[in-house]
């Protein structure tokens, strides 16, 4: 609304044809606008409510950086003693194997899976059966699914492995049902007629037109992986988590800089190889 | 002489669709892949004594998810959710003042400065590398246990991606009005708020929204490790073993993240 309004407002100022303004009565270049204010407005208010019923006021979190002072005080400098590293080391070690298994399993399983979920190419029901299963694996947090997973395998890597190809599956699947729903028909439709079976129909018709595409997700699946993985430790599922939870609960801080230290560099290796990957499909 | 042309020549005319380099880096890819995978799959550690008995032990969970304990509900659940929806609200309000600052650090046709913008983008990947839940535990440290330290948690995860975004629409902004601005005397604050803000203000809206969407996903297990909200009653639930409990709190987290995206998506396409 204000887009509209203001140049308008602007070149009858500036207009020669326009009266001479009187210094009175100048209009304003900009006026104020007052639906951003009011949002603006209603936004602290939110803000000062908000902070009422979490409980949080000045004291509390001018108590908090006090002692956050001290807290980021002990993590310096970080651990890099023989035993702390090779703990780090097992951890990492570990971490990037979920990571990976998830990554490859998962891609493996989601082509299926996203097939039965196209509406063009799958029975209605079949699809809309695989599509209520991809919204559930969606919905729900990795951390959430590594719990249950704890629960069915026990603690450990597997824990993890099978929660991360869970998260992947959800996500990988729903977007090779989209890509597949968005592809031309005709090419499909054209190896049907040469009476194909439903396999060559897939390899042929379809997986042509959708592998580029998929290849992007896994690169950007297997980046989300390796971030994920270092969180299912936290709630048994195995790798850098868990060293990770342990040296928070033993006061450790200066380790736990150490690990966190790691993992973002784990990070930012994956975001690397998953940025190089995708220039290598394009 | 016609016929004697050379099969040699028809051989190098070969159509290819990929040059020489591409297939073999990836081929390269294919076997770096290959081998990472064996070597993961052959050295991961797996205990397979807990495998035997996998299939009843998830038999039982759900069995012993059912029937669904409601009255859990009113006692402790529902605020907890209120708890967990002010926690992502909040979150993200901070998140994203915070991230505004720093994304016009950050933004090269503002800032001027290779030195800063360096640091800018360094603040954008460290927040952004460490997850929401790592946070937490830190925050968790400092400002003991409960929605604080969720809430902060989630605001410092939340810069690394908001920053990116804004600052990506804050470059792609078009030069003239500003130039407009800058040539008619408009002090610095003028140019920001009338010649940058009206370009950016549909991204901005849309990339707090969609990342309010995350975080409402996100501070609903931040409880697990001492953040507040339904992640504290799963944790509740889950130490004491009342699964029925955890079978409710799942429950309204599936509600409330499926609530969220729907919400999202209609308020996306109002602003797009």
């Amino acid at each position: 609304m204000t887009r509209r309004d203001q140049p308008r407002t602007n070149m009858t100022d500036l207009s020669p044809r326009s009266p001479a303004p009187s210094s009175a009565a100048r209009r304003v270049a900009f006026p104020p606008n007052w639906q951003t204010r009011i949002a603006c407005l209603a936004l602290a208010l939110y803000v000062v409510y908000a902070c009422s019923i979490l409980d949080i006021s000045r004291e509390r979190l001018m108590a908090g950086f006090a002692h956050a002072a001290r807290f980021v005080s002990r993590m310096f400098p970080p651990n890099f003693a023989p035993d702390k590293l090779e703990l780090l080391y097992t951890g990492m070690v570990e971490s990037l194997q979920i990571a990976v298994i998830a990554t490859a399993v998962g891609v493996l399983l989601s082509l299926p899976l996203g097939l039965i979920a196209a509406r063009n190419l799958s029975p209605l029901p079949l699809a809309w059966a695989a599509r209520a299963l991809i919204v559930l694996f969606r919905t729900f947090h990795p951390v959430i699914i590594a719990i249950l997973f704890v629960k069915a395998v026990g603690f450990g890597a597997l824990a993890g492995v099978l929660a991360l190809i869970v998260a992947s599956l959800g996500f990988l699947s729903k977007l090779v049902a989209e890509a597949v729903e968005e592809m031309s028909m005709q090419q499909v439709e054209a190896v049907r007629a040469t009476g194909a079976p439903f396999l060559s129909l897939v390899i042929m018709g379809v997986l042509p037109q959708v592998v580029a595409r998929f290849i992007g997700f896994s690169a950007y699946q297997l980046d989300s992986n390796l971030r994920n993985s270092a969180l299912v430790g936290l709630v048994g599922g195995g790798g850098i988590g868990a060293t990770l939870f342990t040296a928070f609960q033993r006061f450790d801080y200066d380790f736990v800089l150490t690990i966190v230290l790691a993992i973002i560099v784990l990070v930012m290796a994956g975001e690397v190889v998953s940025g190089w990957m995708r220039r290598l499909f394009q | 002489m016609i016929t004697a042309a050379p099969p040699a020549a028809a051989h190098l005319r070969r159509w290819q669709r990929f040059t020489l380099a591409q297939r073999v880096t990836r081929s390269v890819f294919y076997l770096l892949a290959l081998v990472t995978i064996v070597w993961s799959l052959r050295s991961i550690e797996i205990v397979p004594e807990f495998l035997y008995d996998a299939p009843q032990q998830t038999v039982d969970l759900f069995a012993r998810m059912w029937p669904i304990d409601w009255a859990w509900y009113p006692k402790v659940v529902h605020d907890a959710l209120i708890e967990t929806l002010h926690t992502a609200t909040l979150g993200t309000i901070l998140a994203v003042i915070m991230a505004s600052l720093v994304a016009v650090m950050v933004a090269r046709n503002i800032t001027r400065s290779v030195v800063l913008n360096s640091i800018g983008r360094f603040i954008l990947v460290a927040t952004r590398s460490v997850h929401a839940m790592i946070w937490a535990l830190f925050f968790v440290a400092v400002f003991g246990p409960g929605a604080l330290a969720g809430t902060m948690a989630i605001a410092m995860h939340s810069i690394g991606f908001t920053g990116k975004f804004l600052a990506e629409a804050i470059e792609e902004a078009k030069p003239g009005p500003i130039e407009a601005l800058v040539a008619a005397g408009a002090p610095p604050l003028a140019v920001l708020l009338k010649g940058y803000w009206p370009q950016v203000k549909p991204a901005f809206l849309s990339i707090s929204v969609f990342r309010w969407d995350i975080n409402v996903r996100e501070s609903a297990v931040l409880g697990l490790v001492g953040g507040g909200g339904l992640g504290m009653a799963l944790d509740t639930a889950l130490s004491n073993l009342y699964w029925d409990q955890v079978g409710l709190v799942l429950f309204v987290i599936f509600v409330v993240v499926m609530v969220a995206e729907i919400v999202t998506a209609l308020i996306r396409s109002r602003i797009i």
